[in-house]
């Protein structure tokens, strides 16, 4: 029987912390099956999105739906989720080998071989005192324990601070292999975002507490273009479109506009422009100044 | 080898047609599998198998039910004939535009490609 319910889904989520909004009437859905990755700025509202819809905080209003049902306090629900928080709290007295026994008591789907491989791919010593470990290998016991629940559900929140960048590209092969093989709802938060990009097929970012973007990593890909060349054809070319980011020197302007058919790709080139890609960390950083400057306007 | 200018799958699909053309992959071979693509170059499995579709769509690949994916017959033919077509716009044009700015005349490219060899 295959389950068509999308696996997390929320209207008017609003969450209130007294006079701090931290989301703010979100509709969203998450894609089952697929890796999203829920990017923005700190304090965006990203982890009171997943606390809520992990049943560990009450949202003030709006309606969450996990497997199709309400998560509070729903051991149906819960078992089902693997959440990997930034910094999860253990008993003083706890080795690693002590987090990697009691795990298969809570995920039915643990696998144990496959945490053995990772605790060797990670180097982590789990005879030692969880208070004694680095912050790297502690961010590596949280890994191992979201890879190896293979949840079908798997929260990543900002999983791997003080990982290095050997250990964090061991961490992006083992779970692009191990979805590949065992597919299931990855989201991963994060803003290590160009090292992420190829690895997501679907992206949301939140900003203050607001959805800014949701769509296929593919289409957000595509979705803006710098135009590169002297300032008066470059400002030609781009009047009467939706400025992103402006930056130039001397004669030169750089101005990312969203996105250009095939014909306007072919008058930009006439006009002799240059268009260059922006990478996916670039677009969300100019997308979100820009609705910074949008803000800024409102008030003013 | 992944670059932002394209779509990635476009990218990986691009690449299996290289692959052909070269003869790198023979037609009636094999193609590695889409979980193989994906992690060979760091990408979402679904990403590569939208390049894999890709090709089966424009009858370059095949599946065999069970087995995998396969390089079709007279798919090399087929896909030199394509690229031939986009060569004027994907490497003419530029090249002329480049030429223009820097002063070449048509004569001097013209001749600068004859020095350069002809092709093969």
């Amino acid at each position: 029987m295959t389950d068509t319910t999308a696996v997390v889904e929320v209207s008017g989520l609003t969450k209130r912390f007294g006079d701090v909004t931290a989301l703010d009437d979100i509709d969203l859905t998450i894609p089952p099956g697929a890796i999203t990755g829920l990017l923005g700025r700190n304090g965006a509202g990203k982890t009171t999105f997943m606390q809520t819809v992990t049943g560990q905080d009450f949202a003030t209003a709006g309606e969450i739906r996990v497997f199709g049902e309400n998560p509070v306090e729903n051991a149906h629900v819960l078992s089902r989720i693997s959440f990997i928080k930034e910094s999860q709290k253990y008993p003083d007295e706890f080795k690693p080998k002590h987090v990697f026994t009691c795990a298969p008591w809570f995920y039915e789907n643990w696998d144990a071989d496959f945490a053995a491989r990772l605790i060797d791919d990670f180097q982590l010593p789990v005879n030692r005192r969880i208070k004694k470990l680095s912050r790297g290998q502690l961010s590596a016991v949280g890994v191992i324990v979201g890879l190896a629940s293979r949840a079908p559900l798997t929260f990543f929140d900002e999983p791997y601070l003080g990982l290095d960048a050997v250990a964090r590209q061991i961490f992006y092969d083992r779970l692009l292999e191990d979805y590949a093989e065992n597919p299931r709802t990855i989201i991963l938060s994060t803003h290590l975002i160009d090292e992420v990009a190829n690895i997501l097929e679907h992206i949301v970012v939140i900003d203050r507490g607001r959805i800014l973007m949701d769509e296929s990593a593919e289409q957000a890909r595509e979705s803006a273009t710098t135009v590169v060349g002297p300032r008066g054809a470059v400002d030609a070319f781009v009047a009467n479109r939706r400025v992103l980011h402006r930056e130039g020197v001397g004669g030169l302007a750089s101005v990312t506009i969203e996105r250009l058919d095939a014909d306007e790709r072919q008058d930009a080139v006439r006009a002799g422009l240059e268009l260059a890609p922006v990478s996916l960390q670039q677009l969300i950083v100019r997308k979100t100044n820009a609705t910074a400057a949008d803000y800024a306007e409102q008030e003013a | 080898m992944i670059d932002d200018g394209k779509p990635i799958f476009q990218q990986i699909a691009e690449q299996i047609e290289n692959d052909i053309i070269s003869g790198a992959l023979a037609e009636e071979s094999q193609v590695p599998s889409t979980n193989e693509f994906a992690s060979f170059h760091r990408i979402n499995p679904a990403t590569a198998g939208k390049g894999v579709t890709l090709l089966v769509d424009d009858g370059i690949l095949y599946k065999k039910r069970g087995i995998g994916m396969f390089v079709a017959a007279g798919a090399r033919e087929r896909l030199l004939a394509k690229r031939r077509e986009s060569f004027r716009t994907d490497y003419v044009l530029p090249l002329i535009t480049e030429a223009k700015k820097l002063g070449i005349s048509p004569a001097q490219l013209s001749q600068l490609l004859t020095d350069e060899g002809e092709p093969s």
